[in-house]
């Protein structure tokens, strides 16, 4: 491995993030400057909402099932049982739903974004996009991240729902409760910063997963090895990117709201 | 070879008359890490006029081609394509000019996910104003040009080198641009295919009229170019007579460390008494 001096380093991660912030602030000003590719923002929301819901489906699903699971022994030992539609739904709606669902859509679309713009880095099909008078950041950017953030949205108000039938499953097959004191007590405990703080999120997310996979695909160098590498830290940079914003967002939100 | 439409060979008369040169290199420098490709090299190219590019690997002959279009920016010197300074000017006015020059890139660079159709019909799609079915029109137009019209509907990877390489030039002239940038048209190709791609671009010299910057590696193409015109009526190039050779509008340029070594038409380039140029051309 070659060493670089620390200087060189400083100045490499700079030089990224001011790389990093121009894509992602271009990539919502082009929503405002002609032309908008309508017709690649409905092509992307495909491929990535569509294709993205069977992943999304099976997690929502189990991390409730789970959730419950795990949370109805600790409240069983206290006789607290009734609670466990409360757990699952503020559990899920709040955090395990957004975040989830935010990392499995990273996992598939960042490396996607990552893979698919590396390639076409590497093969001048950027250079000749430009040459041809055509904006790569306007046809392949912007769309990528409207449509990443509009889907995710949706996504995740589905995981939501999938974690409290998932829950609602163990709840009445494994331990017996009623479905109906399950599903009130799920629904009677959401409050309105809940359902903001379980909606703004996705929001973020989705910026974070298109802004960071298109980021490293855009600066791919290196051949088809390049491309694999952009791939991975395309994916590992989403994912802790969106677990640092989750905290942080959280922690705002709830001081706005002067929550819990 | 189908015969080519004739409208454009006005096209390239009738804009800009006034600006001097259509492409203007003035003492430009470049540099990549620590690495000198350019030192301060000049050039001119005139309207209708083809200038091949020679160098070895590595001597910035493709890195030329970059800087005409503005892809990347010169460390130092100016450049001026069809009057504007392209060193000064901001990106989204690049785009603007981009739309009047054609380049076809060293490995054809062509979308990999989209059809032939769509590959050439790239540029005008983006342009709303023009409908399907002169798009339509104007893909089978092109693509007649470099006799692909049956490879419409297949995808660049069903295509061989030379066909990828054809329908790159059908994407770049489609849009009739007034500037056209050869990246090694005929690397890698067999001498067949390679004598089709020359005749190709003998044709869009001799009946477009089209000016164009060709970088190239082999010096046998640019010879042919230099000595022979597109016979129209036959749809084939011709040798031209010896006497009639000075009139092809075909000039090279010899890049080494640097620095323009030499510039002037095939005549002066066999006289030259540069050693290196002299083995070069050997």
């Amino acid at each position: 491995m070659e060493l670089i001096s620390p200087a060189e380093f400083a100045k490499d991660k700079v030089q990224a993030i001011q790389e990093y912030s121009f894509l992602a602030g271009q990539s919502v000003t082009n929503l405002f400057r002609r032309p908008r590719y309508m017709a690649d923002m409905m092509q992307q929301a495909d491929l990535i909402g569509f294709g993205s819901l069977p992943i999304v489906v099976l997690t929502g699903l189990f991390t409730g099932a789970v959730l419950a699971l795990n949370s109805a022994n600790t409240l069983q030992r206290f006789g607290s049982l009734s609670l466990l539609g409360q757990l699952v739904s503020v559990g899920m709606v709040t955090e395990l739903g957004p975040v989830l669902t935010g990392l499995m859509v990273a996992g598939r679309n960042s490396s996607g974004m990552a893979s698919e713009l590396g390639s076409m880095i590497v093969t001048e099909q950027i250079d000749a996009m430009r040459a041809l008078g055509t904006d790569p950041m306007k046809k392949l950017v912007t769309p990528r991240v409207v449509s990443t953030v509009f889907m995710l949205f949706f996504l995740t108000i589905i995981s939501d729902l999938l974690g409290l039938v998932g829950g609602s499953v163990v709840a009445t097959l494994i331990f017996g409760m009623d479905s109906h004191q399950y599903w009130s007590t799920a629904w009677q405990v959401l409050v309105f910063q809940d359902v903001f703080t379980g909606l703004t999120k996705p929001l973020l997310f989705g910026f974070i997963i298109a802004t960071v996979g298109c980021y490293y695909g855009m600066t791919a160098r290196g051949g088809t090895q390049g491309v694999g590498r952009a791939t991975t830290q395309a994916v590992v940079a989403a994912s802790v990117f969106i677990l640092l914003v989750d905290f942080f967002a959280t922690k705002f939100l709830m001081a706005i709201f002067g929550y819990r | 070879m189908s015969a080519p439409p004739t409208t454009t060979a006005e096209l390239a008369q009738n804009t800009q008359d006034a600006i001097g040169p259509i492409i203007a290199f003035d003492n430009v420098s470049i540099a990549f890490e620590d690495n000198t490709v350019l030192d301060g090299i000049s050039f001119q190219l005139p309207r209708g006029e083809t200038k091949a590019i020679f160098g070895v690997a590595g001597s910035g002959k493709s890195t030329i081609l970059k800087l005409t279009l503005g892809l990347i920016k010169p460390d130092g010197g100016r450049i001026r394509v069809l009057g504007e300074d392209v060193t000064q000017m901001p990106e989204d006015d690049l785009f603007e000019l981009r739309r009047k020059i054609g380049m076809v890139f060293q490995e054809s660079a062509l979308f990999d996910s989209l059809t032939v159709r769509d590959n050439v019909a790239f540029r005008l799609m983006e342009e709303a104003k023009i409908t399907e079915e002169e798009i339509e029109r104007r893909v089978v137009e092109a693509l007649s040009f470099v006799e692909l019209e049956h490879t419409l509907n297949m995808l660049p990877s069903e295509l061989s080198g030379g066909m990828r390489r054809r329908v790159a030039i059908a994407r770049a002239i489609i849009a009739q641009p007034e500037i056209l940038l050869y990246d090694s048209p005929t690397g890698g190709l067999d001498p067949v295919t390679s004598t089709t791609i020359v005749e190709l671009i003998i044709k869009q010299r001799d009946v477009y009229k089209t000016s164009s910057l060709l970088v190239t590696h082999r010096l046998q193409d640019a010879f042919i170019m230099a000595t022979h015109s597109f016979d129209r009526k036959t749809n084939h190039m011709r040798p031209l007579p010896r006497g009639e050779r000075g009139e092809v509008p075909m000039t090279f340029l010899i890049l080494r460390d640097g620095k323009v070594i030499f510039d002037g038409d095939a005549q002066e380039l066999a006289q030259s008494r540069d050693e290196y140029i002299r083995e070069y051309i050997s």
